[in-house]
This record gives C-alpha cells, structure tokens and sequence, in this order.
C-alpha cells in the first residue's frame, strides 16, 4: 500500500496536487509534506486531486484539514477533485463538505479557486 | 454429494489476528477485516465501512502510543449469521473514544475524527479502558 503524489503548477499560482492510492495513518505524512512544501513556499491556493485514491482515513483528513486552514491564514483556498461515492460519504458524514469546495473534475475545481 | 447438490457454505466464524501495532502493518488488518466481511451478506459499500472502522480503531491505538510502537493489536472478527462483531484489543489508554464533544469537528480537532468515523459507520460501538489496555468492540448488521 501507498500513495503517489504529484505536484504541478497550474493556471495563475495554483497548483495541483495529484494523489494515488490509499490515505492512511502510514501514507498521509508523505501527502502533509507535500501540502506543507507547497504553503511554506507561498503557493496558497491548491487543488487535490482525489480522483484516483481508493481510500482515505481521518488521518488524511486531518492533513488537509490542517492544509486549508494554514492557506486561510493568508487568504488562500484548497478545493477538491473527488467522485468516489465512498470517499464523498466520509466527507459528507464528518461534515467537512461544508469547509471544502469538492468538485467532480479539476477545471471546476481551479475556476472556483479565483 | 451429488454434482447437483448445492454446497452448503455456512458464514459464522471467529477469525484472530495480531498485527505489529506500527502504521504500516493497518492496512493488512483492513485487508483482512474486508476478507471476513465479505463471507456475510454485506453491500460493498458496507464492507468499506467496516474496513474503515477497523482502521480508525488500529490508529487510535497506534496515536495513543503517541505515533510509536504501539506493542501488539489484537483484532477478532465474530461473523455471525446476521453480524459481524470486531473486537481490537491493545495495551494503550485509548485516549481519544470518548464521544465528539459538540462542535469538535467544526473547531478542527481532527484527533477525534476517528472515533467519530467509527461511531457513524458502525451500528454498536462500546470500549473498555484500564491501565492495562483498550478493549473495543464493534458491531456491524447486515441489513436486510
């Protein structure tokens, strides 16, 4: 088990970051470095890309909770690319539907950044 | 048996495992967990609840460790003709399975996501705590 993750730069300074594979208490310290790379560089407004991971726990949704609110710290956003029905009930079910923008593809997700 | 004979496969079952209690060895108890779940009459979507669940208890663990090694996690799995009862068993104080205390979500205190995640995807959850280890049971039912 494992997560690839990859970072590009998108439209304006946005950038992307694509997830693959499972999120858990072993794999989400690989997607918080990344996420905190990113912030520490200045680059505060993200999209992450869930599209091709299978599945997620609270510790990874604790590392993009902590994501959004250190991009918020400077007026920032971070949108989601998901349409796993099981991922989306996760999020429906903690309620943080209502703190992240999810989309169903990355060109919404980045037009509802700006 | 004759070749037209249906093969009578019974589901009830009592399955143990131990795991190293270190992140990396959860996903073989969710993989596992999903195995058990899948010889009763869960949806798939049922099944991913309880793999999550599962999960979320082996974390708790491993967090109450404070991230480290968090000795031996022992897992149960009673399939039973109408439910499937996990037991996880670890020698922590299972510091964060009391209940969500209101507005913990919406004040960002994630470390209780967990137990809010198995409290919501299983139908009965109950714990024991001493110093000498957690015991949590959790119940899921097939639904009809």
């Amino acid at each position: 088990m494992d997560i690839k993750v990859n970072v590009r730069e998108s439209e304006g300074d946005a950038y992307v970051v694509d997830l693959t594979g499972e999120i858990d208490v072993y794999t989400s310290p690989k997607v918080k470095d990344a996420i905190t790379e990113l912030i520490d560089q200045e680059h505060y407004n993200l999209v992450i890309n869930l599209e091709k991971v299978r599945y997620i726990d609270s510790t990874g949704l604790g590392v993009l909770i902590g994501g959004l609110k250190r991009v918020r710290e400077h007026g920032g956003s971070v949108n989601l690319v998901c349409t796993n029905p099981q991922i989306k009930k996760i999020f429906d079910i903690t309620g943080l539907v209502k703190i992240f923008g999810i989309f169903d593809d990355e060109q919404s997700a980045m037009k509802a950044l700006v | 048996m004759s070749a037209s004979t249906a093969l009578q496969v019974s589901s009830h079952g009592i399955v143990e495992l131990k795991i190293p209690g270190r992140a990396e060895w959860v996903a073989v108890a969710r993989l596992a967990v999903a195995a058990v779940a899948s010889r009763l009459r869960f949806s798939v979507d049922e099944i991913e609840d309880i793999k999550l669940a599962l999960a979320e208890a082996c974390t708790n663990a491993i967090q109450s460790a404070g991230g480290q090694d968090a000795g031996v996690i022992e897992i149960v799995c009673d399939a039973r003709e109408d439910e499937l009862r996990v037991t996880v068993r670890d020698g922590g104080a299972g510091i964060h399975l009391e209940p969500l205390r209101p507005g913990g979500l919406a004040e960002g205190r994630t470390e209780e996501l967990g137990v809010f995640l198995i409290r919501a995807l299983m139908d009965s959850v109950d714990y024991t705590s001493d110093p000498r280890g957690t015991e949590l049971v959790m119940i899921k039912r097939v639904s009809a």
